[in-house]
């Protein structure tokens, strides 16, 4: 029970961190391998504030999330635009924004070494505990919880329920079509990459409160959502939800039936899982 | 053989034979950059036989490196050092064929996520078993392998490497290759069994990247897995693949010889900024010379040929 309340607890967490690239991969069609580093300069703003000024995360994340706003606007606008207008198909921009991207992790990585260093990095923010079903769980895990849970609900609504979300769904499902009933679609392609980014910082500093990182940690974190947006089936964003929180779950029932070393192996061991009996994602349909 | 390279063959074997001399001449640094840039060589051109002509990134070198590496480490003393790198081959090998079979059915997205992570997956189970079978966190590889006969085997696999890369170029699996890189629905519809053709050569790319690791580890007297897993030498050896031109078998030596030696200077200078200047350096190669060195010298010669 106590495993699954952990689990559960995690991948909340991991679903902001993970629908933030499924906007940056279902919409803008960049496959950002650097998506793990934005979540790094997320926790490394939330330490920061914290340890500097004694703000809140919760606080934090109103700067944090715009600052990543701008940054991978830019990013998208003047790296990646350049490519998707080089691109002859879409296997032709995956393997150049696949590249691209993944110098830019390492160029990410260098600039937050040369301003942090190679420590390890932990903050102590609401470590009261919290009963919950008779157990006792550390508050700041809930209240990440909390706090992902309701800002992925409230990207679901706009999403689904606002016209701003529908012209995104649009260029998500075919880019072309949808610049023939009138989308602006790299505009709308560069709100969705930046706005990915933001979610991915604001995942970051959730998972500052509970988590011990460092600089080049980023790696490990861009696996992850990968899997999760895989799991879920690319475009699909109640299946994101669902498989962060699958991984969540087989994340914790390593970490404390064997040893919380072998995280990343529960998470192939979901990959190999998928690649096997359903590459499509598990809400998926198969390409006809 | 054709006109071309029977002309060819006499200068490359001048070059390979000049190559060998290195350690008769210096024992110091020269021979230690020599080491560098033959395992470069020999890793880059081993990635860019897959990478190259199908465009698909594998982002693990450092996992089939380092299982070489740890191989030779776990059995030292042992096994005979030239079985240890007949197991450390086997083993990449297998390691490849896993990845290439559950991956290279699908499209090339899953392989490059797959193979971002793996060398971090195999830190972690090398890790795990370390520590629950109470050794300590490295291994001691000590051998009466001196520096030359590291440099001495990494050419001869390097001659090796050329020799299979030329061969695979003839045949009709290079072929069916080139015709997947440039449009696998074609391929798939000209009745080329694509997957079995992606798998075999990844195979092939792994086995050799793990050789390389088993010759290299006598080098450091004690392995550890955060030094034989890391991230930086997959990097690296995209990098330097890419610099060089990966769509053509000499091309990674042009991007290997010039990196090797700014990497060099990296390190002493720089020692705390080399991923960002190497990430930054790397940016500058895909945006502005995406054929890499061997596309400029090749568009270079047909604007000459084309005025004269």
């Amino acid at each position: 029970m106590d495993l699954i309340i952990v689990g559960l607890l995690l991948g909340g967490t991991y679903a902001l961190m993970a629908l933030g690239l499924q906007l940056q991969y279902g919409v803008a069609r960049i496959m950002n391998l650097a998506n793990g580093e934005v979540l790094v300069a997320g926790a490394f703003g939330a330490f920061w504030f914290y340890t500097g000024a004694k703000l809140s995360p919760f606080v934090t994340v109103l700067v944090v999330a715009p600052a990543a706003f701008v940054v991978n606007w830019a990013i998208y606008r003047y790296l990646l635009q350049p490519l998707v207008r080089r691109a002859k198909s879409r296997g032709h921009l995956e393997v150049d924004s696949i590249l691209a991207t993944f110098g830019l992790a390492f160029v990410f990585v260098g600039i937050m070494l040369a301003v942090f260093g190679g420590e390890y990095f932990s903050y102590s923010y609401l470590e009261t505990a919290f009963v919950l079903l008779g157990e006792r769980y550390a508050l700041n895990r809930i209240a990440a919880f909390a706090a992902s849970i309701l800002l992925c609900g409230a990207l679901a609504f706009w999403l689904n329920s606002t016209r701003a979300g529908l012209t995104l769904r649009a260029v998500a499902v075919n880019p072309a079509s949808a610049g023939l009933v009138g989308i602006n679609v790299p505009r709308v392609s560069a709100q969705a990459f930046a706005i990915g980014g933001a979610v991915t910082a604001a995942g970051g500093a959730m998972l500052s409160m509970f988590l011990t990182f460092d600089a080049s940690i980023g790696v490990i974190f861009t696996l992850k959502a990968l899997i999760i947006v895989i799991l879920g089936g690319v475009g699909d964003i109640r299946g994101t939800i669902v498989a962060a929180f699958i991984l969540g779950l087989a994340e914790t029932a390593v970490a404390t039936l064997l040893d919380p070393g072998l995280t990343l192996a529960a998470a192939y061991l979901l990959f190999i899982a998928i690649l096997l009996f359903r590459p499509q994602g598990l809400f998926g349909r198969r390409p006809s | 053989m054709t006109e071309r390279e029977r002309r060819i063959l006499p200068i490359c074997l001048a070059a390979f034979i000049a190559a060998a001399l290195l350690p008769l001449a210096d024992d110091g640094y020269w021979l230690a950059l020599g080491i560098s840039v033959v395992m470069y060589t020999t890793l880059a051109t081993s990635w860019a036989l897959f990478s190259g002509p199908t465009h698909y990134i594998s982002l693990a070198t450092a996992a089939f490196f380092g299982v070489g590496m740890y191989t030779v480490g776990a059995w030292v003393g042992l096994l005979p050092f030239p079985v240890l790198v007949l197991i450390a081959g086997l083993l990449g090998a297998a390691l490849a064929a896993v990845v290439g079979l559950a991956t290279l059915r699908l499209s090339g997205v899953y392989f490059v996520i797959f193979t971002l992570g793996l060398a971090e997956l195999a830190r972690q189970v090398v890790s795990w078993v370390q520590t629950t079978m109470g050794t300590s966190s490295g291994l001691y590889v000590l051998t009466d392998i001196t520096e030359p006969i590291i440099y001495w085997s990494l050419l001869a696999l390097a001659a090796v490497i050329y020799l299979i890369g030329w061969r695979i170029g003839r045949s009709r699996l290079g072929f069916a290759l080139r015709i997947i890189g440039n449009d696998e629905v074609v391929a798939v519809h000209c009745g080329i069994g694509t997957a079995r053709a992606k798998v075999i050569l990844f195979v092939v790319s792994g086995c050799l990247a793990a050789v390389i690791g088993a010759i290299m580890a006598p080098r450091f007297a004690y392995v550890t897995p955060t030094q034989a897993f890391s991230p930086m030498l997959s990097f690296q050896v995209v990098i330097m693949a890419l610099l060089g031109g990966a769509h053509r078998l000499w091309g990674p030596l042009l991007g290997v010889i010039p990196f090797t030696i700014v990497l060099d200077l990296i390190a002493a200078n720089f020692p705390n900024q080399t991923a960002l200047l190497l990430g930054g350096a790397f940016l500058l190669i895909v945006y502005f010379i995406p054929n890499g060195v061997a596309g400029l010298i090749e568009n270079g010669l047909r604007r000459g040929r084309s005025r004269a």
